[in-house]
C-alpha cells in the first residue's frame, strides 16, 4: 500500500537534489491547451507524457503551465514550446508518442520537429 | 467525452477560472442502487441567478466570464443521457456546486476513467490550488487532501514531478483498496 510515509522519503530525496536544479525562470515553457476542446481531444495524455519526459530526463528548467481555448479546436491537442531566446513553436494534434519525439529532437537537442508543428497541418 | 474522468478535469477547469483556492471533489459509487453521484465545490466567485440560468446554454458563451461554454453542457448531457441528472447551486462571492448523477446501469453511462490521471494533472498544472479529494465505494472511503500533502512536503513543491507520479501512485492504490473507480 503507498503510504504518506513514502511522501517523507519523497520530500527528503527531492531536498538532496534541489540544489543541483538550474532556476526555472528563463528556461524552456511549454504551454499545454487544456480548454474542453483540448481536453476533449486528449490533452490529459500530452500533459502527462510531458511530465513522464521531465522527470525521466530530469528536465529542471522545463516549466510546462496550461492555457485554455486557443481557437483552432480542430487542431486540439496543441501545444507550444518556446525554448529561450528562440520563437515560439505550436505543434498540433498531439499524442503521448509525440511528446516523446518533440521532447527529445526539440527541448533537449534544439531542432524543431516540422512535421507535427501547425505550419505542417496547415 | 469519453469518460466521467475527463468531464471532471474540464469541469475543475471553471472553478479554478472563478478563482477557487479550495476545491473539493466527491465520487460516491452506490453499485446497489445502480448510482454514481459526482460533485464538484468551489469557494470561486461564483454566478449570479441570471448566469446560472443560462449556464447550461451551450450558446450562452460570454467571452467575459470564461465560464461557461460546452463543458457544463456536456456534463449535463452524459448525466441525463444515463437517466440521471445535473443541480448546480451557486452564489456570488460563495462559491458554485455541481451535483450529478449518474444511473451506472443504464448502457450510456460513461465509465470513470483515469481519476487519478485528471487529479494529477490539476494538482500538477495549479500548485497553487488545494484540493480534497473523496471517493466512496459501498461505504468505503478513500480521502486525499492536497493540504495534508503539502504539509509533509514542506519547502518541496507539490508539482514537482516525483510528487506528481507519487499522487498519482497513491490514487490508484487507495481506489483498487476500496474496489472503486473502476
Amino acid at each position: 500500500m503507498k503510504s504518506l510515509k513514502e511522501l517523507e522519503e519523497i520530500k527528503q530525496r527531492t531536498l538532496d537534489s534541489v540544489n543541483l536544479r538550474q532556476d526555472r525562470t528563463g528556461g524552456t515553457r511549454v504551454v499545454v491547451g487544456m480548454g474542453t476542446c483540448g481536453i476533449a481531444a486528449g490533452a490529459r495524455p500530452v500533459l502527462l507524457a510531458f511530465l513522464e519526459e521531465i522527470k525521466k530526463r530530469n528536465l529542471g528548467d522545463v516549466t510546462v503551465v496550461q492555457t485554455g481555448c486557443i481557437g483552432v479546436c480542430r487542431l486540439e491537442p496543441m501545444v507550444e514550446v518556446t525554448l529561450p531566446g528562440e520563437e515560439k513553436v505550436t505543434y498540433v494534434k498531439m499524442t503521448a508518442d509525440k511528446v516523446k519525439r518533440v521532447v527529445a529532437e526539440h527541448v533537449v537537442n534544439g531542432q524543431v520537429v516540422s512535421e507535427f508543428t501547425i505550419g505542417a497541418a496547415e | 467525452m469519453e469518460d466521467i474522468s475527463l468531464h471532471l478535469l474540464d469541469l475543475v477547469q471553471n472553478s479554478i477560472t472563478a478563482k477557487a483556492t479550495l476545491i473539493h471533489i466527491s465520487i460516491r459509487e452506490i453499485p446497489d442502487k445502480g448510482q454514481i453521484w459526482v460533485e464538484v465545490q468551489d469557494n470561486g466567485t461564483g454566478m449570479n441567478s441570471c448566469q446560472l440560468q443560462q449556464v447550461s446554454d451551450p450558446f450562452y458563451t460570454t467571452r467575459t466570464t470564461r465560464r461557461v461554454g460546452l463543458g457544463i453542457p456536456m456534463f449535463q448531457a452524459s448525466a441525463e443521457a444515463t437517466g440521471g441528472s445535473l443541480h448546480i447551486e451557486s452564489e456570488p462571492g460563495k462559491g458554485t456546486a455541481l451535483r450529478a448523477l449518474f444511473i451506472s446501469s443504464h448502457i450510456d453511462c460513461l465509465p470513470l476513467g483515469r481519476l487519478e490521471d485528471t487529479l494529477a494533472a490539476l494538482i500538477f498544472l495549479n500548485p497553487d490550488v488545494d484540493i480534497v479529494y473523496v471517493h466512496e465505494y459501498c461505504g468505503r472511503q478513500f480521502l486525499m487532501d492536497t493540504r495534508q500533502i503539502r504539509e509533509i512536503l514542506g519547502e518541496v513543491d507539490i508539482a514537482d514531478p516525483t510528487v506528481i507520479q507519487w499522487i498519482k501512485e497513491y490514487i490508484r492504490n487507495g481506489l483498487n483498496e476500496i474496489n472503486g473507480g473502476a
